[in-house]
């Protein structure tokens, strides 16, 4: 399964590439998401896959998933949620000042 | 804690009452509550000197700062960091009550800044000649380069005034930097931080490659703090400060910060012929090139610059030559080559006496005639006495002349400087006898512009229409500090075995420690009148030739070398500089095109490039089939689904149905980590989608629909290119990875999560037990980074923050 | 949004409800089953959200009259403060203690400090969620 999981995270980490590569800002908040999302993936695959039971010790299970990924991955969703949110508010808030959404009508204001 | 402790700490916490003093008593000059706390300091100091001629014994205490690093905050006491601890209190008493009268109490005189920034370096600078622990000393280190360069710029508006501070900051914090680089050194051969230690292990180390390049960085930091050539160039620019601490910290105190530190380390690298030959060279090229540059300036301020530059080279040639001294046995006390440490010693005493009282006393001149340009000075003899008489006995004492401290101790260097040539090691037959030469020819040009300034200021014809206010003689609160110090030049210098016993003694022994058998110390006793000697003849000459070149000094001002007042290494400072700052501005040019496209390029094509090369090198690639979990039917479904829905993001030209493929995203995610076993995971994913799906829908209702990209070919392929090598080299390191993980035995540091959340934290939820448990930090700062979040989403919305409008 | 239909409100009252009291179960059953202040905090978000979704901001804005940008200092300084408490009695700064209580009616209990730290996280994230969404929600420029 992990073989797979790998190449699904690649082709993961190609699309937000590509999206983080293009002009719109609406792209590259996806792209960034999605980004996120692969990282998230690589990391617990790379520590390997159902090696045991969940980690909670009520299982009474005698191995258990290495749950110091699990406790990191859930520390970044968490700052991701919190990043994403700012993002997605600082699109609109650039929005509703320049009224565009493209970069590179964005570029360079000239009152600065 | 000692109350050794509190001396290096008290300046800083009575800072903090600094503020409350001066909004609170206006009316009171701010100065008087400072007065007492170096006052204090001084006579706690007093009771260690030793009297009665018993040996001084080095009182050491230890409070553990970063134990586990082995930073400790040691305070050593010993002779060395006794005189200088003195120094530091008592001039730093007589400055500040100086400074009460020299800086007005007005309106727009920020006087809190200037005790906050003062109490600051006093502090800093006895926390450097106080603590054994090398990362301590260099904190305190830098805080008295930062203190300095605050003074330096306490009158800010003054372009003159930033530009000193910045450079005396740049030139001292770099030398510093590479002070940490020579510690981290001497740290990596011995293991520890404590000069104390370190010294003891000298022997060892001195075979060591690192020891010589220690060495020279650690030189690094003392000259450039202690303004030795060609790092002096920041000392004259310093002089935009205003005259108390030009007294205060550029000429007594923290300029000598760097001869502490070379005399500390003495005992570790002297004896070497590096170091005799690099401390002694650049001493004896520093004494000249001050010396020389100081006859050449028209302000009084600048005359004491570089004449400071060039005493400071004195000493520190003095040291260089004294640390011969390690290679022979002391005799009764003394030994041919501890005389230089002997001068080194008495000399740096006595520059702080004399060169403290002249700048007081060129403060009173500018304070009360409003100009410091011997050009425009003249005939103030008769105007002000007691300033005169002052300024005649610091003088005297920097030309060399009897009876004043000053020449006793220039008689002992030149006794330093010709005992060196009879050394038979280190090559100084070759090249030795420069040594003195060099001595002479500096003290020749000491001679001239100690002369030239006290002529050109005190006799001749007095210019009223040439000043910019009327001169009269200074207040009695302003003449009783440079009169305290010229007492001290006269009474060391009629007495100066009042000092042998007290201090030199105790200084001499912390420098050459190991020579001394047990209960032995070092006699020293200084005479005024050796016979006719060669030292006396070489004084008599300097007073002859000097008086004829001063006599000549009409010719000379009309020379090259004397229009000129700007020192020609100023150029190369200036110069690189601007080169650093254009050099910067154009790198930042190409790379910094405000295309965020670029600058994701940058990074995507490095992390590439990085990875593959390390993939490369390490011929890494692996793939392992056979160590793999079972996949089910249904797991197989859902990354398929997962990777068709990502491909067809790129696809999609209206938003609605981006946001919801990216949701759907979002959701398949969270299904794998329930098939997983991350239940915790799972519910998290589940829920900021949930949420985030709210969030998104709302902010793209006022987003545009989503353009067609509009790209040139060339973009969009080198974008496609550049995506799919990022996949590609995600995708093989991750393979490799999980085949190495395989073929080695790699046991996972979370063992002692699972066996020990609920003996240590009774709780049977793993992953929460790590998260509010075992790593409370981390999650603590996660949540403050939601609310730093949250903040920012506030400012941009509801204040409307667009980098536009004032906000 | 006056012409949201009764039986919205009718079943968004039940629904929230429901998902309110799960989302304090999720918070306290956080330390030895899945859930925790993460989870529960997010829960809890979502069934407000799910609440000014179908009623009107006014109307939540009279019952609930939170400013949440208090919740999330709240949140913060319950947190920093739980660590601290550890250290009066020398140990490193965010130590968790806990023992086990008879309590009346709950029987044997355990208490630990983590609660009210995790409890610190629960009121960020419900603060934050909602204050980010409120906040673009009532921007009318």
């Amino acid at each position: 399964m992990e073989v797979l999981m790998i190449f699904a995270i690649g082709i993961l980490f190609t699309v937000s590439t590509y999206l983080i590569l293009t002009k719109s800002l609406l792209r590259v908040v996806l792209g960034v998401l999605i980004l996120s999302h692969g990282a998230h993936l690589l990391f617990l695959t790379l520590s390997g896959l159902k090696t045991g039971a969940p980690p909670l010790l009520g299982e009474e299970a005698g191995s258990y998933t290495d749950p110091l990924p699990q406790a990191l991955v859930l520390t970044a969703i968490v700052i991701g949620f919190g990043i994403t949110a700012f993002m997605l508010v600082l699109a609109y808030r650039t929005y509703k000042v320049h009224e565009t959404d493209n970069f590179d009508e964005l570029r360079g204001s000239d009152d600065d | 804690m000692s109350t050794l402790h509190i001396i290096p700490l008290a300046p800083f916490l009575f800072a903090f009452l600094i503020p409350l003093f001066y909004k609170k008593f206006r009316h009171i000059h701010t100065g008087w509550f400072v007065l007492p706390l170096p006052l204090i300091i001084f006579i706690y100091l007093l009771q260690f000197l030793p009297l009665g001629g018993t040996a001084f014994q080095p009182v050491e205490v230890t409070v553990a700062w970063v134990a586990s690093l082995g930073v400790d905050f040691t305070v050593y006491l010993d002779g060395l960091s006794l005189l200088f601890a003195l120094l530091i209190s008592g001039i730093g008493t007589l400055v500040v009550l100086y400074s009460i009268y020299y800086i007005a109490n007005k309106r727009d005189e920020p006087l809190n800044n200037f005790y906050v920034y003062l109490l600051m370096f006093m502090g800093a600078m006895l926390g450097v000649v106080l603590s054994d622990n090398l990362i301590v000393l260099y904190v305190f280190w830098e805080l008295t380069s930062l203190s300095s360069a605050l003074l330096i710029g306490y009158w800010y508006h003054k372009e003159r005034s930033r530009y000193g501070a910045q450079k005396s900051m740049l030139i001292t914090v770099t030398g510093g930097f590479a002070m940490l680089a020579g510690f981290t050194l001497l740290y990596l051969m011995t293991g520890t931080f404590s000069v104390q230690e370190i010294i003891a292990m000298s022997d060892q180390i001195a075979a060591s490659p690192y020891f010589v390049p220690a060495m020279i960085l650690v030189l690094a930091g003392a000259f450039t703090k202690s303004a030795q050539f060609p790092f002096h160039i920041w000392l004259p620019d310093a002089m935009e400060a205003p005259t108390p601490v030009s007294a205060y910290l550029h000429s007594a105190t923290m300029v000598k910060a760097g001869i502490y530190l070379v005399a500390r380390l003495t005992p570790l690298f002297g004896g070497q012929a590096e170091w005799f030959w690099i401390v002694t060279g650049f001493g004896l090229l520093t004494l000249l090139w001050g010396s020389v540059s100081a006859v050449r300036q028209k302000d009084l301020k600048g005359i004491l610059a570089f004449s400071t530059v060039s005493q400071l080279g004195l000493i520190m040639s003095l040291l260089g030559m004294g640390s011969a001294a390690f290679h022979y046995d002391v005799i009764d006390g003394e030994s041919l080559y501890t005389v230089a440490i002997l001068a080194a010693v008495f000399h740096l005493f006595n520059h702080a006496t004399f060169k403290g009282s002249l700048f007081m006393v060129v403060g009173i001149i500018d304070h009360e005639t409003g100009t410091r340009d011997i050009r425009k000075l003249g005939g103030l003899m008769a105007i002000m006495p007691v300033t005169f008489t002052i300024s005649l006995i610091g003088v005297a004492s920097m030309a060399g002349l009897p009876p004043f401290n000053g020449f006793l101790s220039k008689e002992i260097f030149f006794e330093g400087a010709l005992n060196i040539t009879t050394l038979d090691m280190f090559n100084v037959e070759t090249l030795g006898f420069l040594i003195p030469v060099v001595a002479w020819i500096a003290s020749v040009f000491t001679f001239v512009y100690s002369m030239m300034m006290f002529f050109q200021t005190f006799t001749g014809k007095h210019k009223p229409e040439e000043l910019p206010k009327h001169a009269h003689e200074a207040p009695v609160g302003m003449l009783i500090s440079p009169a305290v110090l010229g007492l001290m030049v006269i009474v060391f210098g009629l007495f100066p075995n009042m000092l042998a016993y007290t201090v030199i003694e105790p200084a001499m022994q912390s420098i050459l420690p190991g020579l001394l058998g047990e209960g032995e110390q070092f006699y020293v006793n200084i005479y005024h009148w050796h016979g006719l000697n060669t030292e006396l003849l070489m004084t008599m000459g300097v007073v002859l030739i000097g008086t004829a070149l001063f006599l000549n000094f009409d010719k000379l001002q009309q020379t090259a070398f004397y229009l000129g007042e700007r020192d020609p290494l100023n150029g190369a400072y200036d110069n690189g500089l601007t080169g650093l700052i254009s050099g910067a501005q154009y790198v930042d040019g190409v790379q910094m095109t405000g295309k965020l496209r670029h600058y994701f390029t940058y990074m995507f094509v490095f992390l590439v490039a990085v990875l593959s090369y390390a993939l490369i090198r390490t011929n890494a690639f692996a793939i392992d089939l056979a160590n793999t979990a079972q996949i089910s039917p249904y797991m197989f479904f859902i990354i398929l689904a997962l990777s068709l829905s990502t491909i067809a993001v790129p696809f999609m030209t209206k938003r609605v149905p981006a946001i919801i493929l990216v949701g759907i995203i979002g959701f398949l995610v969270a299904l794998i980590f329930v098939v997983i076993r991350a239940p915790d995971l799972a519910l998290t994913q589940l829920l900021v989608e949930t949420v985030m799906v709210v969030l998104f829908l709302l902010v793209f209702y006022h987003l545009p629909e989503l353009r067609k990209e509009s790209f040139k070919p060339v973009f969009k392929w080198s974008n496609l290119l550049i995506s799919l090598s990022v996949g590609a080299v995600v995708t093989i390191t991750g393979l490799s990875a999980h085949a190495f993980s395989h073929g080695h035995d790699i046991s996972p540091i979370s063992d002692y999560f699972v066996e020990n959340a609920y003996a240590l934290a009774g709780g049977e939820n793993i992953v929460n037990v790590i998260l509010v448990d075992f790593r409370g930090l981390d999650t603590l700062l996660e949540v403050f980074v939601l609310g730093i979040v949250a903040l920012g989403v506030v400012v941009l919305i509801k204040y409307k923050a667009s980098g536009r409008e004032e906000v | 949004m006056k012409n949201t239909p009764i039986q919205l409100h009718v079943v968004t009252r039940i629904v929230a409800f429901i998902i309110l009291i799960f989302s304090i179960f999720l918070f306290f059953a956080g330390h030895n089953n899945p859930g925790g202040g993460f989870i529960g905090g997010l829960m809890t978000a979502s069934a407000l959200v799910l609440l000014y979704l179908s009623f009107d901001l006014k109307t939540i804005k009279r019952v609930l009259p939170f400013d949440y940008a208090y919740v999330i200092g709240a949140g913060l300084l319950l947190a920093t403060l739980t660590g601290v408490a550890g250290m009066f009695f020398g140990f490193p700064y965010l130590t968790q203690f806990f023992e086990y209580f008879q309590l009346p009616i709950l029987g044997e209990t355990e208490l630990t400090t983590a609660l009210p730290f995790d409890l610190g996280i629960y009121l960020v994230v419900v603060g934050f969620t909602l204050l980010v969404i409120l906040t673009v929600a009532e921007d009318d420029s």
